[in-house]
């Protein structure tokens, strides 16, 4: 994070490139490795984009599931009905980016409609007003018979591979971190630590607020549209506010506002449950006691070296 | 020509308490102007009315000979009222660089585009902010603290930061909430002399809420004095200091009690 301005679209390209040569070597790789390879990268954006709202922002929002389930099912939907009569053959990558950009811009309006109304309310209020939210995106779903209702939306094609996971996680990365280490960027921050004195400086709380919601909801929509292609089928149990935990998780034990701390995270907690499969149906207790132990042995976060301001230079 | 700031017969209830009443106030481009008063009379509630922070129920504030009715706090600070706290409000998770950063930036043209892009536009400007920014740090003996975290200075030169942050917005009214609470002597003295250089260096209006008698003598060169709400008296430091009323204010009355 103490690269220079100029480095830090070199350092963007490099990561693009190298998950793009990566991927070229997925065949080799054993599928169950390459699965859970991909859910890293999708949980990476997940994490890295709420990290905006809940870390740099302090608003501590519910509702990530719901933005990443309008994803799913805008970008599934997306490309359900533009395969079933054409063959795309060579040109699927870009039915596939126009389908997640879709998703993502869908979860943006939605966060957006969420957003202006809910972030008038701080704290405790915030976190229920956007799990409420969060949880009637997932009923709509469950009532929505296009997208085939409680028993889910199948037979969605597996784009998703791990140069579009970690390509676009690292894309979230650049735009997350660039927004935030910038003297514009740190009026997330000025909000966290304190409304009134922010807007004394001339910040507009509101605005942040919103922008950081809306790039937020974004990302996730992108994460939820990667999902749908990854996993090929959608049900909207899927999308419940567990699923938000699950997030906010990785967020809180990366070290609220700590880019690499989160990232690192949402490393360990996919690749933790899969480590603990040997113990059976005692596998989430054991999850569950780790997070504590986590968290109580470290609970400025997992990642904190180097610090979370930046200097110019 | 008009005063720099203008309250009209300001007034604001909150539910059956009347917590500024029908002040009268203009402080003027160059004013040192102190407002006094003993212990919830009232003076942080017009910090809150000057900028924004409250509507007043009745009555019309004006700065630059401008309504200032229904504008936010940050649409103020953009016209020129910046403001310190009575408990010190500096953002605590920055660098005291970054806490002078985040108010330098009102008064650039950079955001989210150029914060992605990162071409050599945003470069130039990010390095002009840095030069602001020290400049001001120089100017006030902060500059080694620069990295330090700005919870982590001691409480004189967190006041003092607060100062700067303020000035950081390019104030033409800077408005000053009890500056010197919880300051031991020394530091009194060095706040008086900081106070008279920022209105040279910036040449700006200075608003200062105290209920140290003290502090406000030394520095201002006008007084208002508020009590339950009430402007009560208001002149020169040697003028309010003789005024029977604001003795009273203070003291109380000079009857035995009962």
């Amino acid at each position: 994070m103490m690269r220079s301005p100029a480095g830090t679209k070199r350092w963007l390209l490099l990561a693009v490139l190298a998950a793009f040569a990566v991927s070229f070597f997925s065949a080799q790789f054993n599928r169950y490795y390459l699965g859970i390879a991909i859910d890293i990268g999708i949980n990476i954006i997940l994490a890295v984009s709420l990290n905006l709202i809940n870390g740099h922002t302090g608003q501590f929002s519910l509702g990530h599931a719901g933005f990443m389930a309008v994803g799913a099912y805008t970008a599934a939907s997306i490309t359900l009905a533009l395969s079933r009569h054409i063959a795309w053959g060579a040109a699927v990558p870009a039915l596939f980016l126009v389908a997640l950009l879709a998703g993502g811009a869908m979860a943006a309006l939605v966060g957006l409609a969420v957003g202006a109304p809910s972030l008038r309310v701080r704290g405790d209020y915030l976190a229920i007003v956007t799990l409420g939210f969060g949880e009637i995106i997932r009923v709509i779903f469950q009532n929505m018979e296009s997208v085939g209702a409680a028993s889910g939306l199948k037979g969605i094609p597996a784009y998703t591979n791990l140069f579009w996971a970690f390509g676009l996680a690292a894309v979230t990365v650049y735009v997350v971190a660039g927004l935030v280490n910038s003297t514009y960027g740190r009026g997330f921050i000025a909000v966290h630590d304190d409304e009134v004195a922010a807007s004394a400086m001339g910040v507009n709380p509101t605005r942040y607020k919103v922008t950081a919601f809306v790039t937020g909801a974004f990302f996730a929509g992108v994460a939820g549209g990667l999902y749908a292609h990854h996993k090929q089928f959608l049900s909207p149990t899927g999308f419940d506010f567990m699923k938000s935990i699950d997030i906010v998780v990785m967020v809180i034990l990366g070290g609220m506002g700590r880019t690499a701390g989160v990232i690192l995270a949402a490393i360990v907690l996919t690749i933790l449950p899969e480590l603990l499969r040997g113990f059976a149906s005692y596998r989430m207790i054991i999850y569950s006691l780790l997070i504590i132990a986590l968290m109580m042995t470290r609970p400025q976060g997992l990642f904190t070296l180097g610090r979370k301001t930046v200097a110019v230079k | 020509m008009p005063a720099l700031l203008q309250l009209a017969r300001v007034t604001i209830r909150f539910g059956g308490l009347t917590a500024v009443s029908e002040l009268d106030l203009a402080v003027g481009d160059q004013d040192l102007f102190g407002l006094i008063g003993p212990n919830g009379a009232g003076k942080t509630t017009v910090f809150n009315l000057i900028t924004g922070v409250y509507q007043p129920t009745s009555g019309e504030i004006t700065f630059k000979g401008n309504s200032t009715a229904g504008l936010k706090p940050h649409q103020l600070a953009r016209l020129g009222i910046a403001r310190t706290f009575q408990n010190i409000r500096l953002f605590a998770s920055m660098s005291v660089f970054d806490n002078v950063r985040t108010a330098v930036q009102l008064h650039r043209p950079h955001g989210i585009r150029d914060a992605l892009w990162r071409g050599r536009g945003f470069r130039a400007g990010e390095a002009a902010v840095e030069k602001q920014v020290m400049e001001l740090l120089d100017l006030f003996n902060l500059s080694r603290f620069r990295e330090e975290d700005a919870k982590c200075l001691s409480y004189g030169d967190q006041r003092r930061l607060e100062i700067v942050r303020a000035l950081a917005t390019r104030p033409r009214l800077l408005l000053l909430d009890e500056p010197a609470a919880g300051m031991n002597p020394t530091e009194k003295a060095d706040l008086s002399r900081l106070v008279r250089l920022v209105k040279e260096k910036f040449n700006i209006a200075v608003l200062l809420v105290e209920h140290d008698m003290q502090v406000v003598m030394g520095i201002c060169e006008r007084i208002a004095v508020l009590d339950y709400g009430v402007k009560i008296a208001e002149g020169t430091p040697s003028e309010v200091r003789t005024n029977p009323k604001v003795i009273e204010a203070y003291l109380g009355q000079e009857t035995p009690k009962a």
